[in-house]
């Protein structure tokens, strides 16, 4: 009983904020590890289709990523309307593919280059035609282990 | 004057107060361009390319599960159209033939999914069948490694992975699209 009045006698002490800038920072490093900065910019329209049987891609720089759809608006006029391949950071044509794989391969461990995935990022409304000429492509540049993206569905 | 106040200056230290502000700053400049990206999609291992037109390699009618895509996204399945929705319960059937009928296949081994489709099809509608076909191999061999294992199989050993491809391996084969509709 003693023991409870002899605390109300005393102020409560403000919390110290001393230590709130380290929790932050703390925070602030996590997310900016975590972020991750997308290097190409999208100059075509891509919404993934959606599928149920998913793998996720594991390590980030053994994937290259190869965009199809409809070009955006601000460049449809230098490129049209009809679905267009972007790799990097511009448009490109399927005789692009090699190069752009073997520079990325390049990039790689050499160990690990049999590990090189293509994440294929294609539109939904895409017809076949071009998916079918990249995938060709691809075949031909020795590049076999592609992922073609996709949200998951629910239910 | 001057001097004391710079004196006064040099003893004063530098107000940590508003560092948490700035943090906060950062904090919420990062959260909001954080972009968690989980990339994620159907796995696929194509064939190597060869310039001499393939084998022609014959197999019974009742092993091939033949699938057509046309260019205005039906389907065609073994002579008949059918839905999407129904494709991966049929499969199954066909690769297990549980009541062993004559029109489907002899054994899982033998069982082959051939997929077509027309340069016009939706990549959407592409996805999706492939994402059935997939479906139907994953389910059946899931159902096996419960079977023998009592897990799934994405959790077994190596070995014991291998033991259940052997029984149900994925034969997938896809055909040159053709080119009637438009792209």
């Amino acid at each position: 009983m003693s023991k409870f009045q002899k605390k109300r006698g005393k102020s409560n002490p403000a919390i110290s904020t001393a230590s709130l800038p380290d929790i932050i920072f703390m925070l602030l490093f996590f997310f900016m590890v975590v972020t991750v900065l997308r290097d190409a910019s999208l100059k075509v329209t891509v919404r993934t289709p959606q599928a149920t049987e998913l793998t996720k891609l594991e390590k980030k720089s053994l994937v290259n990523y190869l965009y199809i759809g409809v070009p955006t608006k601000e460049h449809q006029a230098d490129a049209g309307t009809k679905p267009r391949l972007q790799l990097g950071d511009k448009f490109a044509t399927t005789d692009d593919i090699p190069l752009f794989l073997a520079n990325h391969r390049e990039n790689v461990d050499e160990r690990q280059r049999g590990l090189i995935t293509s994440s294929l990022r294609v539109d939904r409304e895409v017809t076949m035609g071009i998916v079918s000429d990249v995938k060709t492509a691809l075949r031909k540049a020795g590049q076999f282990k592609v992922n073609y993206s996709a949200k998951p569905r629910q239910g | 004057m001057a001097k004391k106040s710079v004196k006064d200056r040099m003893s004063n230290e530098i107000n940590a107060g508003s560092m948490a502000d700035i943090a906060f700053l950062l904090l919420i400049f990062f959260l909001v361009t954080t972009t968690i990206v989980e990339d994620k999609g159907v796995l696929v291992r194509l064939p190597p390319w060869s310039d001499e037109p393939p084998e022609v390699l014959k197999f019974k009618t009742r092993n091939v599960y033949s699938i057509l895509v046309n260019a205005n996204n039906d389907l065609l399945v073994r002579g008949e159209p059918k839905k999407v929705e129904d494709l991966k319960e049929s499969i199954k059937e066909f690769i297990m033939n549980p009541q062993r009928r004559e029109d489907l296949a002899e054994s899982s081994v033998d069982a082959i999914v051939s997929l077509k489709n027309d340069r016009g099809t939706k990549y959407e509608t592409y996805i999706e069948v492939y994402n059935e076909v997939k479906a139907a191999y994953n389910e059946l061999q899931n159902e096996q490694s419960q079977a023998r294992f009592g897990k799934n199989f994405e959790f077994l050993t190596r070995e014991q992975k291998k033991e259940i491809v052997a029984v149900i391996p994925m034969k997938l084969s896809e055909a040159e699209p053709t080119a009637f509709g438009e792209e």
